[in-house]
């Protein structure tokens, strides 16, 4: 299976300190890993590379089956092409419904003027409401995000991702702020959806990882320390001596 | 469930219930907006009121000259409108929007002036016996137009003014190319917040320093004067010329309302909403950001435009002066005193701060003597203003606006401090208290 996410030989240099030292990594078009690594080892940095926030000063990165470099792309462009993210704190328009929400993150064409033009099909508002539902969020469709508890931005945001469709998706620490029922539920949600399209989990939260399942990347000073199955990695003594023996 | 909120929800069924606007239940923009109904209704009722009392078609109540006040009037809330678009909703505080009101009105200027000239030099011409030659004509307005700033030629940016649909088109173009250029390479570097309106500042600034310039080819800092004769209708009273444009002025209010309440009324409204309060996460959600702020700041560099080509007829005279930085910081002030992210506050900030200053400047009003010193209201009408300003951020964000949440029993709810969106001066969308 060739990989939907390749990157390779990245390097970011802020300020004279190096956040990303010649990382390579790579995801098949329908898998789940997580990424995991002390503060600082440059998880968030990868996350900004791969959306278009930060540019690398050196590397590749390539998606989907025509290798699409999206170093030359905007957030908004690599979005199009079918990356999605999940950031840590949720970030909902808090000033709107849940609907409009919904609305806003449906597969659809984003330029101006179809927008302004655009009116919600049928088949979108039962969509809304199917994903709204989905995530426990069907009764709060005309509420204002903003009332939403935290557990309940984080769900409208993944639900948000869900209508967007990504071929990839990128989660950062999907279970801060999650009751443990909650927990539940997205471990499962996340392994259901990594059927269907490549999903990049990045938590702290080991106990969490052990449920998920799936093949584990260690990040350690911006590269790759150790790849491979949960047990793996930490029985790997490099790991233990920079992050898990800390903890 | 309970929620943290200390605010009942929308209470449905219930008398004076309001329910949120929603995409699913509310085909038609008048059922999702009432208030777009009763401001054209409103608008509607006004323009024949002053209509009946004009000298022009009704009782003389009403003097030609107020009449012009009105009609500008309401060329000031359309360019409010167009600020409230891109500054209530979609967060680009643009301080430059009366450059493109001005630059609209110096484009409409130029074919009235020549035109009217071309009539009195032509009609001057034949009374010398001969038919005047074209040259001899086009000299002649020349003369006319510029001798008052040492020239005679007519420079090239005048070579459309014979013609109005041409200097119409103008019009649009010039203000438009000017917007789509300036915000291209704004948006494009991703100036955001306060550099942006700096930045807004030093074009209006700018331009208006070009245009005193003699050599700018449009007279300096004499402007362009006598507008308010229109060519060809000498035997046209004023009266009635000043109704005709109170009309045009009120249609293009009406018409730029309802535009604006369709834009921002579906997803669009929602997109950029949401650009105002998170533009990076709107990003990620695929949508060209600076697209569609370009998109928004040409679209009410267009709106600003018209409101001056009516504007400027009615004021009768235009100069540099009209683009000076403080007349964008007026706009911005009107909006913020009305109430940013709704439309009808930007119209009623405009109408009532602008007349109140016309009424406060003019003189009229009689000082009020404080034993020895004397308050007089030319002088401190700005003192007024700018403190009205600054109390109106401070203690009531929502603006005049505000108090139309307060008839409709609607309250901003208590969140505990907690930002329901990071602007608290605008709209929130609609959570009922009871």
């Amino acid at each position: 299976m060739t990989a939907l996410l390749e990157v390779s030989g990245v390097s970011v240099t802020f300020d004279g300190f190096r956040a990303i030292n010649n990382l390579s990594f790579s995801i098949g078009a329908a898998e789940l890993r997580a990424i995991i690594g002390p503060n600082g080892a440059g998880k968030t940095t990868f996350m900004d590379i791969v959306t278009g926030k930060t540019r690398p000063d050196a590397g590749t990165v390539s998606f989907g089956e025509r290798s699409l470099s999206l170093l030359g792309m905007n957030e908004a462009q690599i979005a199009r092409e079918g990356v999605g993210r999940k950031f840590q704190r949720p970030t909902v328009f808090e000033d709107q419904t849940v609907e409009a929400n919904l609305i806003l993150a449906l597969k659809a064409p984003r330029s101006p003027w179809r927008v302004l033009f655009c009116k919600p099909r049928q088949s979108d508002l039962a969509r809304v409401r199917e994903l709204a539902d989905e995530v426990g969020l069907g009764d709060h469709l005309q509420r204002k995000s903003g009332e939403l508890s935290h557990g309940q931005k984080q769900w409208l945001e993944i639900a948000m991702l869900l209508a967007q469709e990504p071929r990839l998706l990128l989660v950062d620490e999907p279970a801060a702020g999650m009751t443990p029922a909650e927990r539940e539920h997205t471990t499962a949600l996340l392994v259901s959806l990594a059927k269907t399209r490549a999903v990049v989990v990045v938590e702290h939260d080991m106990e969490f990882i052990r449920r998920l399942n799936c093949r584990v990347t260690v990040l350690h000073e911006g590269s790759v320390l150790a790849e491979g199955s949960l047990d793996h990695v930490t029985r790997d003594p490099q790991v233990i001596s920079v992050y898990l023996g800390r903890g | 469930m309970t929620s943290p909120s200390s605010v009942r929800k929308y209470p449905t069924g219930g008398a004076g219930g309001v329910k949120p606007p929603a995409f699913t239940d509310s085909p038609s923009l008048f059922a999702r907006n009432p208030s777009v109904l009763i401001f054209i209704a409103c608008l509607a009722a006004f323009t024949l009121a002053v209509t009946l009392m004009s000298e022009a078609f009704g009782a003389g109540v009403i003097s030609t000259s107020f009449v012009k006040t009105l009609g500008k009037t309401l060329c000031l809330c359309l360019v409010a409108l167009a600020m409230d678009l891109i500054w209530g909703y979609a967060g680009i505080l643009s301080l430059g929007h009366m450059a493109f009101f001005a630059l609209g009105g110096y484009m409409i200027g130029m074919w009235l002036m020549y035109a009217r000239t071309e009539e009195i030099v032509v009609t001057a011409l034949s009374q010398g016996g001969l038919p005047a030659t074209p040259e001899e004509i086009s000299q002649g307005i020349a003369t006319q137009i510029f001798g008052v700033v040492g020239s005679s030629d007519l420079p090239l940016i005048w070579s459309l003014a014979h013609s109005l649909p041409l200097q119409l088109s103008l019009a649009l173009a010039v203000p438009g190319t000017l917007a789509l250029v300036f915000g291209w390479l704004a948006f494009r570097s991703r100036v955001t917040g306060v550099y942006l309106s700096i930045l807004t500042q030093a074009m209006t600034l700018a331009l208006a320093l070009y245009l005193f310039q003699n050599d700018s080819g449009l007279r300096g800092n004499n402007g362009l004067s006598g507008l308010q004769n229109l060519p060809g209708l000498d035997g046209t009273s004023q009266d009635i010329v000043s109704i005709w444009f109170f009309w045009a002025s009120a249609l293009a209010l009406g018409l730029g309302y309802l535009t604006l309440s369709w834009v921002v009324s579906g997803k669009f409204g929602s997109v950029i909403r949401a650009i105002r309060d998170d533009e990076a996460r709107v990003r990620f959600l695929g949508y060209p950001v600076e697209v569609y702020k370009l998109f928004l700041f040409t679209l009410t560099a267009l709106i600003a435009a018209i409101a001056g080509v009516l504007y400027y007829p009615q004021a009768g005279i235009i100069n540099p002066a009209e683009l000076a930085p403080i007349a964008s910081i007026y706009l911005a002030v009107w909006v913020a005193i009305g109430g940013r992210g709704r439309l009808y506050g930007a119209v009623i900030g405009a109408a009532f701060v602008s007349l109140l200053s016309s009424l406060f400047t003019s003189g009229r009003l009689p000082d009020i003597a404080f034993g020895p010193v004397a308050l007089s209201w030319v002088n401190w009408w700005l003192v007024i203003l700018g403190l009205a300003f600054v109390a109106v951020t401070l203690f009531a964000p929502k603006g005049i606006g505000g108090l139309f949440d307060r008839f409709q029993n609607l309250r901003t709810p208590d969140r505990k401090g907690a930002p329901l969106g990071p602007d608290d001066g605008s709209l929130q969308e609609q959570e009922a208290q009871q």
